[in-house]
């Protein structure tokens, strides 16, 4: 556990506060009116349909949930690897995990066709079935760090500080390779159908994760007016660094496997070149503005030290990776499904066309409500309990490492 | 081409004098298998209507309704693309009749329920092109059966796949992990739905074999309307009509290379 120079408390109820709490719950209430309104709907009001069955939802709930397992790596770094100068960032890690999987998995939740049989998802479990076993991981994740939090707060229990660290680590390694399996599983799918999406989506874990923590911290520390110093941003700026560099191997290496397979050609050419929205997402949004620009903006030599260029790039892995998501999400769907392989085929059901998807407004609003709920359970979260850090500032974080 | 790979195929493609002999008696087989005579074969080329009815009673036997479904029979379908005279859609016709779907005013036209459809398949390289129904495949090993959080995408003891409604939660995964883009999600609210096919907004839904016209020992509606093209039958009964076409004849399967053993099987695909 960090020092004991590290002071924590509760943010102050100032007018900011509570303006912050009607902003998040106001975008909770728009996501929630839009559920009521799909729920008695139907789907058709979305621009879902039978080909690209997940949608704009899905992106927001997976980012949600892959960030989720990300944000607390800053504690597990802390715990897990005995790096003390991010111990006093645990909690605040840990909080952040908790709200981000929650806001994720009410937006899953809410997109059902049936939301009312939720009971039904937590009582009827088919244990070959990966998203069955992410049911469990993502409870098992809630109450694990939840225990996580509690140790950290609480003195009596700091003994089993390193073995909660521990577990929630390790749990949260499995989360992200079951989410990323949830795609590794199909197979049906061109573009998915492969165990490297294990270990892709860890890797989008670590740097959604921590560019989210990033954005969060800085929020928190200027809002309340406490100091953050550049020993511990520097950290987290390299560390973003390394991250940026890891999704992008393992994406190199998926399209490098793919390109090599003549069965997969299909849809890595339609991902990477012929793909219209999708290869523009993917080149420009994902690669060039989601991982190079971020990772120029930390190495620049005349930025180094400028605390914008990290908020910047922290804000574009977060768009990069959204768009990540978009494309390997619905960019794998828009590609047809291959029935008779070296075939044409055509069908009143859209068979060997690309399939078409326009996100409707209520899933925007459905997915940013996830957003909404998950930062305002961090604003109540540092409101009501000590995950904030009075000061990190160079001078107490030198001595608390 | 080599000079014996141009022969091979003048002996089974070209419109000779020979070809149609050979076709002709392509014929002969397929029906000799439909009815497990040759002789029968003949009877059915006089009377095709009245004999195939009788023969197609003796395809399933009713289950009683005490006893659940019987786990030494697999049920399965051949279908023969080359008399299926329509491509199929006799067929799709048929089962949308049967089950009520082709009816969501409100859905768009890619978000419609379709539990059967023809589909096209020209060949890339020689433009070969035939036309077949598609609907689930019931495979043996289901993908959508196994991603099924709740189990509501299931498969019963005899082979059926279909989807519980009561417990379907709507997640789609089932309609992510299908080869076959079999299955269909209900975009809207339904009403006057069929006592006999459960249908509701929210839930995945796609063919069930017509699994209350098998239990009542009829065949499914799509067979009963393409006799000539269509067996129905026990596949692990060696000497069902659909085990003895099949031996005969073969059965493929659509992505066969995804060994998921399909129930339902095509001739000249």
């Amino acid at each position: 556990m960090s020092s004991k120079i590290i002071t924590y408390s509760e943010v102050g109820a100032g007018k900011g506060f509570y303006t912050l709490l009607a902003i998040f719950a106001a975008i909770c209430a728009v996501g929630f009116f839009a559920f009521l309104y799909l729920e008695h709907e139907g789907h058709y009001v979305t621009g879902m349909n039978n080909q690209i069955v997940w949608g704009l939802p899905h992106v927001f709930a997976i980012f949600l949930i892959v960030a989720a397992s990300g944000a607390l790596n800053i504690g597990s770094i802390g715990t897990v690897f005995r790096k003390k100068i991010y111990q006093p960032l645990g909690r605040l890690s840990a909080l952040l995990a908790i709200s981000l999987l929650v806001g994720g998995l009410v937006v899953l939740v809410l997109d059902l066709g049936h939301a009312d049989r939720l009971i039904i998802a937590m009582t009827h479990y088919n244990f070959k079935s990966i998203f069955a076993w992410n049911i469990i991981l993502y409870n098992g994740f809630l109450g694990l760090v939840g225990f996580y939090i509690w140790t950290m707060m609480d003195r009596k229990l700091k003994e089993a500080y390193p073995y909660a660290g521990f577990m929630a680590f390790t749990w949260r390694l499995l989360l992200t390779m079951g989410t990323g399996s949830i795609f590794g599983f199909l197979v049906a799918r061109q573009f998915y159908d492969a165990a490297i999406m294990a270990p892709l989506f860890i890797a989008m874990s670590f740097s959604l994760g921590l560019a989210v923590f990033i954005l969060v911290l800085f929020a928190s520390y200027k809002w309340t007016g406490r100091e953050l110093g550049d020993l511990i941003i520097n950290r987290l700026r390299y560390l973003l660094a390394i991250f940026i560099a890891a999704v992008l191997f393992f994406e190199l290496m998926r399209h490098l496997s793919n390109l090599y397979a003549t069965e997969h050609h299909g849809v890595e050419w339609f991902i990477l070149r012929d793909g219209g929205v999708y290869t523009q997402l993917f080149w420009i949004v994902q690669i060039f503005l989601g991982s190079l620009v971020p990772l120029s903006l930390i190495f620049c030599r005349f930025l180094a030290g400028n605390r914008l260029s990290l908020v910047i790039a922290a804000g574009l892995v977060i768009l990069g990776g959204f768009a990540q998501l978009y494309v390997i999400l619905i960019g794998g769907q828009a590609f047809p499904l291959v029935l008779f392989p070296g075939a044409d085929v055509e069908s009143s059901y859209f068979d060997g066309v690309t399939n078409s998807y326009s996100p409707s407004i209520w899933e925007i609003m459905l997915g940013l409500g996830g957003v909404g709920l998950a930062f305002l359970m961090v604003t109540i979260g540092v409101k009501v309990l000590r995950f904030l850090p009075e000061s990190l500032s160079d001078g107490i974080v030198d001595k608390a490492r | 081409m080599s000079n014996s790979s141009v022969n091979n195929m003048s002996q089974t493609a070209q419109p000779s004098a020979d070809g149609n002999n050979q076709v002709d008696a392509y014929r002969r087989r397929f029906m000799g298998a439909i009815t497990g005579t040759v002789a029968a074969a003949a009877a059915i080329t006089l009377v095709p209507g009245v004999f195939l009815r009788e023969v197609h009673a003796a395809d399933v036997t009713p289950r009683p309704e005490d006893q659940p479904a019987d786990a030494k029979i697999r049920w399965g379908m051949l279908i023969d693309t080359r008399r299926l005279t329509d491509g199929g859609e006799s067929m799709v016709e048929a089962c949308k009749k049967e089950h009520g779907w082709g009816n969501d005013p409100k859905a768009r036209p890619d978000q419609q329920a379709q539990w059967i459809r023809t589909v096209k398949v020209t060949d890339k390289l020689t433009k070969n092109s035939f036309t077949l129904p598609v609907m689930c495949q019931h495979c043996e090993t289901a993908p959508c059966v196994d991603v099924c959080p709740t189990g509501a995408s299931m498969k019963r003891a005899d082979g059926i796949v279909q989807v519980n409604k009561h417990t379907c939660i709507g997640c789609r995964y089932c309609m992510m992990a299908c080869p076959y883009k079999a299955r269909s999600f209900v975009h809207e609210p339904l009403t006057d739905q069929l006592p006999h096919s459960p249908r509701g907004m929210g839930t995945v839904e796609s063919c069930n074999m017509c699994v209350h016209r098998v239990d009542k020992g009829q065949i499914p509606a799509c067979a009963e309307a393409a006799p000539q093209a269509v067996i129905f039958g026990d596949l692990n009964d060696p000497e069902s009509r659909i085990s003895r076409a099949m031996k005969a004849l073969g059965g493929e399967q659509i992505r066969g290379d995804l060994g998921l053993n399909t129930g339902v099987r095509y001739l000249n695909i």
